[in-house]
């Protein structure tokens, strides 16, 4: 009895010091001076850690905070220096002269040379496997460096827009004595590379010499959070603070601890048509759809009657090339639909499969709304949820697919980032859109080294997109970002990049 | 005494399928017809479970959902069953080397968990409501096997069975004619719990993504989609959770009863 009790008391005592312990513990952290967020984002980093070779968006919105280019783009749409403090294009728009910013360093400390620069230059313009990834880089002819404050840039062929090309992440600079970009990212953003988790997270922390105005927040996690279903719950659990895009409907979900603000999301989501596979490589095919389609209706369904609708690849923030006209190329008419399916040949009903990422809520949902549309038409839509690296290895890269529901970014701040991409013989072209007429327009407005021409041009180009009904425009989604109140200064770009920097802690 | 298990079991599961019979012929809307006005539209007389995000009424899904996921558990349990009886059956009776190879695959299989084998089988395969029904069904295998060899192995040595040996029955006779239905109560109340496990594996995966593809509904895809609206809409998560709760338990209250029946009379 005696021996029992003293054990109760004893297991008492031990449960206390635990409590004690483990209080104190948390208490630690709470008080420490290091800030910190967790930000989810929808998919895993994993295109490479060499930002020459990234990809996806979603790669780019995570790379935009580490590495940055000779210039950058602001929150407005503005290019601003960067790597180098000033630049000046030539008249003809074939030289590019850029000073070198006094004092920048990379995040391993060592100072940006002119030597980086061109080395960073030459590597994004060869990548070692033919065609550059930026497009724009097989333009480059030579990079000089004069003295070690200037870089001059010559290109084969005008091109006025080159500089805004220079601002993508996947034109960084990085150090020419880093031996494996691919296993240690070194830029000169504001925050520096901690650690990658494949699946999991990336982690980066604030770099404290960053040559502009610094970040804020200390630690930063992006975490994974590829399930659309549990981002309301890991908002509410707290293992996240923030989600870039979240759907209007859980938006309306989160507690008052979140704010929800509101932009746009700069994407052109659009049903994207194989135009090579069948059955749209019939034009008729493809317009019947376009007829059958209501934007408006996607977006009372989807995300409560806010977004853009759009007519063509291009979306409002690009201000002088966005036609607001095209959105009206196909007003939703189904008897044209069926006439038109009935022309080529599928009047007795058409069966297709919308192949969606299964990562992103709302162009599951757009899918959803798109599949009872079309049967008002006959046309029988299966859906079929993929996961994202399935989907960038069958869908983008493979090319093997009917139709596709996804939102399509504009890498830099040109109408050549969202148009140059349908040309027939470009390694982006997964739509597989080929037309002669096209190619000449997009070739010309690159070309074109006079801006009203250039735009005339471009112009000319969504034109064709339109009458070509080259896919199901649907709309410039909605962005809501949900942020924890204990943080506040969140920017919207007009491009598909998150600034953490800009960040801070509001209590 | 009188079989209270079965008695609710078959109430239970005899109200369901009655519904899921009824919802082959008739559903009060389009299981699949949107409808912007009814976005969220609560309980009703039009809609008596109410409506989710795309406006479609709830209990005509339910009535296509409950049946989807039916067939896809029918269809797992068959494929479990006949190949497990099959292996089962052959291990069992005959034992030696096929047994001992057949058996250590077996053991290998039943190394994993079943739902990891059936995720890993649909990676391969790819999501869709027949490749889940295919990977759910190879994955219920392993046990019944078990099960079946058991029983195969001690009915084998008894008496009957050398006495059918002595009238000159063949072996495919003797497993199939004899042993087998002596095995049914057994196997019975195995099926009833795979049936379980089959409906929650459906609504699992299907939950996860890669069962069965939207729009089409069912059981478990619902509450996947119900699950972004379960504080603006609960009605949406709550009514198809009920009918997979009222599923299992039926079955599950069946197996009981036939284990009981079973126990008493043999």
């Amino acid at each position: 009895m005696k021996s029992k009790g003293l054990k109760k008391l004893l297991s008492v005592f031990v449960l206390t010091a635990l409590t004690i312990a483990l209080g104190a513990c948390s208490g630690d952290k709470a008080d420490g001076n290091s800030s910190r967020i967790t930000i989810g984002i929808p998919q895993d980093v994993e295109d490479s850690l060499d930002p020459h070779k990234a990809v996806a968006a979603g790669t780019k919105e995570v790379y935009f905070n580490i590495f940055e280019g000779l210039v950058k783009p602001d929150s407005e749409g503005n290019l601003i220096p960067a790597v180098a403090s000033e630049y000046h294009p030539s008249e003809d728009g074939r030289v590019y002269t850029f000073t070198l910013r006094d004092g920048i360093k990379f995040h391993d400390g060592s100072p940006v040379t002119v030597e980086d620069v061109k080395y960073s230059m030459e590597k994004c313009a060869d990548a070692g496997r033919g065609e550059p990834l930026i497009a724009a880089f097989s333009n480059l002819e030579s990079v000089n460096t004069p003295d070690d404050k200037t870089i001059e840039i010559f290109l084969k062929e005008p091109d006025t827009e080159f500089a805004a090309e220079l601002a993508n992440v996947a034109a960084a600079i990085i150090p020419a004595s880093n031996s494996e970009p691919d296993t240690n990212p070194i830029g000169t953003g504001p925050y520096k590379f901690v650690s990658r988790s494949p699946q999991e997270s990336f982690v980066v922390e604030r770099f404290d010499e960053y040559w502009g105005e610094g970040a804020h927040i200390e630690n930063v996690t992006f975490k994974v959070c590829a399930n659309a279903d549990s981002i309301v719950m890991d908002l509410e659990g707290g293992s996240i603070d923030m989600f870039a895009r979240v759907t209007a409907a859980q938006a309306a979900e989160l507690s008052d601890k979140f704010e929800v603000l509101e932009g746009t999301m700069n994407l052109v989501q659009a049903l994207y048509l194989n135009n090579e596979a069948e059955p749209f490589d019939d034009i008729r095919v493809r317009q019947a759809l376009c007829y059958a389609a209501s934007s408006q209706e996607i977006m009372d369904f989807v995300s409560g009657g806010k977004g853009t609708e759009i007519g063509s690849s291009m979306f409002p923030a690009f201000g002088k090339y966005y036609m607001e006209e095209l959105k009206d190329t196909y007003q939703q008419d189904l008897e044209k639909a069926k006439s038109l399916l009935a022309e080529a040949g599928y009047g007795e009903g058409l069966s297709f499969t919308i192949t969606v990422p299964s990562n992103y809520q709302q162009h599951i949902d757009t899918a959803q709304v798109l599949a009872e549309q079309f049967k008002a038409v006959g046309a029988e839509a299966r859906i079929q949820l993929v996961e994202w690296e399935s989907w960038l290895s069958d869908v983008y890269a493979g090319r093997n697919y009917q139709a596709t529901v996804v939102g399509v970014d504009a890498s830099s701040l040109t109408a050549r980032a969202l148009l140059e991409r349908f040309e027939s013989g470009h390694p982006g072209n997964f739509i597989n859109f080929n037309n002669k007429e096209y190619d000449a327009a997009v070739r010309a407005a690159i070309a074109s080294t006079d801006d009203a021409q250039k735009t005339g041009y471009y112009k000319e180009c969504q034109r064709i997109l339109s009458a070509e009904a080259a896919n199901v425009y649907i709309q410039d989604l909605p962005e809501f970002v949900a942020l924890n109140k204990k943080y506040a200064g969140y920017e919207f770009y007009p491009l598909y990049v998150q600034d953490i920097s800009r960040l801070y802690i509001s209590e | 005494m009188h079989n209270l298990n079965m008695t609710a079991g078959s109430l239970i599961t005899g109200f369901l399928l009655l519904a899921i019979i009824t919802g082959i012929f008739y559903t009060p809307y389009d299981p699949e017809a949107m409808d912007a006005s009814a976005r969220f539209a609560g309980i009703s007389l039009a809609h008596p479970m109410g409506c989710d995000n795309f406006g479609r009424d709830i209990l005509s899904r339910i009535l296509e959902g409950s049946r989807t996921t039916l067939a896809v558990a029918l269809c797992t349990v068959a494929i479990g069953t006949v190949c497990g009886v099959l292996l089962g059956a052959f291990t069992g009776y005959y034992g030696g080397w096929l047994d001992e190879i057949l058996m250590r695959i077996n053991d290998a299989l039943f190394a994993f968990p079943s739902l990891l084998l059936a995720l890993t089988l649909i990676g391969l395969l790819g999501p869709g409501r027949s490749n889940m029904t295919a990977a759910l069904g190879i994955s219920f295998i392993p046990s019944f096997a078990r099960i079946v060899r058991s029983e195969f192995l001690k009915n084998s040595k008894l008496d009957y069975v050398r006495s059918a040996r002595l009238q000159g029955a063949g072996n495919l006779r003797i497993m199939f004619v004899h042993i087998l239905p002596n095995t049914l109560p057994v196997l019975m109340s195995a099926v009833m719990i795979g049936f379980n496990n089959a409906v929650l594996a459906e609504a699992g995966m299907s939950y996860l993504g890669i069962g069965v593809q939207p729009p089409e509904p069912s059981l478990g895809r619902m509450l996947s989609e119900a699950q972004s609206y379960l504080f603006t809409a609960p009605g949406y998560a709550l009514f198809p959770g009920l009918f997979i709760i009222l599923m299992v338990l039926g079955f599950g209250l069946l197996g009981e009863g036939i284990a009981e029946k079973g126990g008493r009379h043999g």
